[in-house]
């Protein structure tokens, strides 16, 4: 008889191949919790990922799901296609702020008032990282980035978009909310809302997102746990977390 | 008496970002200075007794390196693996 017992192991919906993320990056916990949602919804097999451009555009290589590489911004154009064509598979989106809240800003809000039945992982880092830390439409006001040296100035280039807000008023969308993946608690509460998004696409309650508060400890110039400590104390002040919008018949489903 | 566990750092995918040392409650944990990986980090790994198996560093870890195990009790042993 075996005395030992497994607590936790790599997620089976993850390819064998490191990513390539900056070390503390927390794009790498996002990935894994939705490995982890796949696999617990046992939906590996008929699920297709639709890749950003961005840090992210390789996402391709670790999950072992299909998946496509959409044009900057154009994923959930792209999932709508797929999943209008493919209605029994299970689609998902994972965007950065400079792809969703940027270029694809048109293709998002246009995704979410047509109700489309996709999921949305929207990864904010208030950033764009890939290309070196410019300042992206959700950087917070005073944020230092490449591209705005002396701090974000609102009058000249005016406030954070808060996308979570702005989707939930929309008739189409069924599921919508904010988590933060700063400390194990946040990141447990992250994983259900991702199990919840999915859940809602699974039953064909309309468009799910979740918003995810994320680090970029490269281009912020800190180390990973500062990095943690800069989205408690900076970021989560600026986009409050909790649930935006969340329709009656999926505050039923038990997750 | 507190459970036993373990972990295993895998040299694949650790990078060394120390996220895993700060959220471990009950600071077993340290990068390993006498060791690199393939990659040129050094790898986190467990430097004394204590750990509990509370698999924490593994749901902090953007990498998924870690591994976790837990000793079974005698009491979880008798219903696991039935006679």
């Amino acid at each position: 008889m075996t005395t030992e017992n497994l607590v936790y192991e790599r997620p089976e919906a993850f390819t064998e191949m490191p990513t390539h993320y900056c070390p503390g990056c927390t794009h790498g916990v996002a990935h894994r919790l939705v490995a982890e949602v796949l696999d617990e919804m046992g939906i590996v097999d008929k699920t297709i990922g639709v890749a950003p451009v961005g840090c992210a555009v390789f996402a391709y290589n670790y999950f072992d799901t299909d998946f496509v590489e959409a044009p900057h911004g154009r994923a959930p154009a792209m999932a709508t296609g797929v999943k209008r064509v493919l209605p029994d598979r299970v689609v998902f989106t994972y965007q950065g702020d400079g792809d969703l809240a940027s270029i694809g800003m048109g293709e998002i809000v246009h995704a979410a008032a047509r109700g489309e039945n996709i999921t949305v992982i929207f990864i904010n880092n208030a950033n764009y990282g890939m290309t070196g830390g410019q300042m992206a439409p959700t950087t917070l006001p005073g944020m230092k980035t490449s591209s705005s040296q002396s701090g974000r100035d609102v009058e000249t280039q005016g406030y954070p978009i808060k996308v979570s807000e702005m989707l939930s008023t929309l008739e189409g969308v069924g599921y919508c909310a904010r988590r933060s993946l700063h400390d194990p608690k946040n990141i447990r509460l992250a994983k259900k809302a991702i199990r919840t998004a999915f859940e809602t696409q699974v039953r064909g309650l309309g468009f799910s997102m979740v918003e995810l508060l994320s680090t970029c400890p490269t281009n912020w110039g800190m180390t990973p746990v500062n990095a943690l400590k800069f989205v408690e104390e900076r970021m989560i002040p600026a986009y409050p977390l909790g649930d935006y919008k969340i329709s009656d018949a999926i505050k039923q489903i038990k997750v | 008496m507190a459970a036993k566990g373990w972990i295993e750092v895998s040299d694949t995918y650790c990078k060394g970002c120390e996220l895993c040392i700060s959220a471990c409650p009950q600071g077993v944990m340290e990068l390993n200075m006498a060791h690199l990986t393939p990659k040129g980090y050094h790898p986190a790994h467990t430097f004394k007794d204590g750990c509990t198996g509370c698999a924490i560093c593994a749901v902090v870890c953007p990498d998924a390196a870690i591994t976790v195990y837990r000793e079974m009790t005698k009491a979880v042993a008798a219903t696991a693996a039935p006679a």
